[in-house]
């Protein structure tokens, strides 16, 4: 594989830009592999990234239906944090948050990652209080969070309405400084390329017809692009979870879901910070483009329709010019939807099943890009040794039976009765 | 924007009606002993089918009553609406 680098820019430079190698290949697929890893997402693709990188297995095909990074890391806004309280979620996400930092050259491809920081604003006594406590829950497991005052606030985003009769006043915020953004489609192209180079198979435009399970173990995967001979699968399908685990006559506490974010037309930089609505449901970062990314609640019900409607968008923007004015005046330039899986208690799943060589990783709701990564690392070394490593034991199916619920928000897939 | 027939009040915007879930899910009978099982069914698993969903929303906005809507959960589509009370045929 060619290495990017400001010496094979300038080498290319001379024959215009004609003769860079592919990023990767697109082969058809083999009888016979290691590990089936099924969703050429985020999650899939670092999976198998990881698994050839850390555990040296590399006949691994990634099975997807339509186009790699075509799902929910290519329609998510972005955001990278590790501001969690309960332990399993912060040591998680933090171990997540090291591989953010050297993953531009860890891949040889810059996705940009920005750790500008995440505000998330409170707008009561009580609200600092919870902040507080979930701050200092941070700094005892090593993640960096500072409180904020009203004053520090106003320093930092003047923007924000700070006028005195507002429903919502601003009273302070919880900001972690090391938090931020990074361009969500590098990071599956990143990912990607960097698998494809160590051997790994991705396979698009192939979608999962059926499961070939005999005496409850895994023995292969049927598609439309043939029959594959396999032990091992690894589920990485996201809002599709469902409909595969219906072939393979599982009920899971996941509901899909729908999730909308927009983007207004691109202005002048004004927003250098990830920035919440306390009281409500709303987030907000400006793009390097200039365009001021947005999004908030589910729609609320079922959906697998990757488009949303009208009110849930009303509902959300309305938050965000509650909390800044300034948006009101801004255009919309783009809208779109995708499917979430919701878990019943808001914190994924990655583990074994019953079935022997069947892995599941799914029930990211709304924080599948920021967990990238850390998922597909530990999600790998499940794979590879056949059982969870400590940082992804907290994340296991069972836990909706024994009521070892991971109930970071309180909430689960019904997140608007918050 | 869905438009959802309330069998009480006629059709009704989006708006007015909150979600409840599945309404295929059924509590496990009283007054017998209920299993992990089926407790976990009942509280946490769902099918959440693509396609045709039977599902509970609430005229929340209206005349409160709990109703039935068979939804395409892909499309959006709504094919018929029921009262509470009534059983999905």
């Amino acid at each position: 594989m060619q290495k990017y680098s400001i010496f094979s820019l300038m080498k290319n430079a001379f024959s215009n830009h004609e003769n860079w190698d592919l990023a990767w290949k697109d082969p058809s697929p083999k009888k016979e592999y290691d590990v089936v890893i099924i969703g050429g997402g985020g999650h899939g693709l670092a999976t198998a990234y990881y698994l050839a990188k850390e555990h040296n297995i590399t006949n691994v095909a990634i099975i997807e239906k339509g186009w790699i990074g075509g799902g929910n890391v290519g329609r998510n806004t972005t955001i990278i944090r590790s501001n969690y309280m309960h332990d399993d979620n912060a040591l998680f996400s933090e171990f997540g948050m090291n591989l953010w930092r050297r993953m531009s050259q860890d891949l040889n491809y810059n996705v940009m990652f920005s750790p500008r920081g995440i505000i998330n604003l409170a707008h009561s006594d009580a609200q600092m209080n919870v902040y507080a406590r979930r701050g200092n829950s941070m700094r005892l497991n090593g993640i960096d969070a500072v409180l904020l005052n009203r004053e520090q606030v106003k320093e930092i985003i003047p923007m924000a309405d700070f006028s005195e009769n507002v429903r919502f006043p601003i009273f302070g915020g919880l900001m972690q400084p090391s938090a931020g953004t990074a361009r969500h489609d590098a990071v599956a192209w990143g990912y990607a390329r960097q698998a494809d180079s160590m051997g790994v198979d991705i396979i698009q435009n192939c979608e999962v017809t059926g499961f070939d399970v005999v005496g409850g173990k895994i023995k292969g995967v049927r598609t439309s692009r043939g029959d594959i001979k396999v032990k091992k699968i690894g589920l990485c399908v996201a809002g599709s979870t469902n409909i595969l685990a219906e072939k393979l006559n599982m009920k899971l506490p996941i509901e899909t879901h729908l999730l909308q974010a927009c983007v207004s037309e691109p202005v002048k930089p004004v927003l250098d910070r990830v920035v919440t609505f306390g009281a409500g449901h709303f987030y907000i970062s400006q793009s390097d483009k200039g365009e001021m990314v947005m999004g908030g609640d589910l729609d609320g019900y079922n959906s697998y329709a990757q488009r949303g409607n009208l009110p849930t968008l009303q509902h959300v923007l309305t938050e965000g010019i509650a909390m800044m004015p300034f948006l009101s005046k801004l255009k919309m330039l783009r809208t779109w939807g995708g499917i979430m899986d919701m878990s019943m208690d808001g914190s994924p799943i990655i583990d074994k099943t019953h079935i022997e060589g069947l892995y599941l990783n799914c029930g990211w709701c709304y924080g599948g890009f920021k967990a990238t990564p850390a998922s597909g690392w530990t999600f790998a070394h499940t794979i590879a040794q056949d059982r969870v490593h400590e940082l992804n034991a907290g994340y296991n199916l069972n836990r909706f039976n024994t009521g070892y619920l991971l109930d970071e928000k309180g909430l689960g897939t019904k997140t608007w009765i918050s | 924007m869905l438009y959802i027939k309330c069998p009480h009040c006629g059709w009704r915007s989006q708006n007015e009606f909150s979600y409840g879930g599945d309404a295929t899910v059924k509590r496990p009978k009283l007054g017998k002993e209920v299993t992990d099982q089926e407790w976990d069914d009942f509280v946490y698993n769902r099918k959440s089918l693509r396609g045709k969903h039977w599902e509970l929303w609430q005229h929340l906005s209206g005349c409160r009553q709990w109703i039935k809507v068979e939804r395409d959960t892909a499309t959006h589509e709504i094919f018929k609406t029921l009262k509470a009370s009534e059983e999905i045929s």
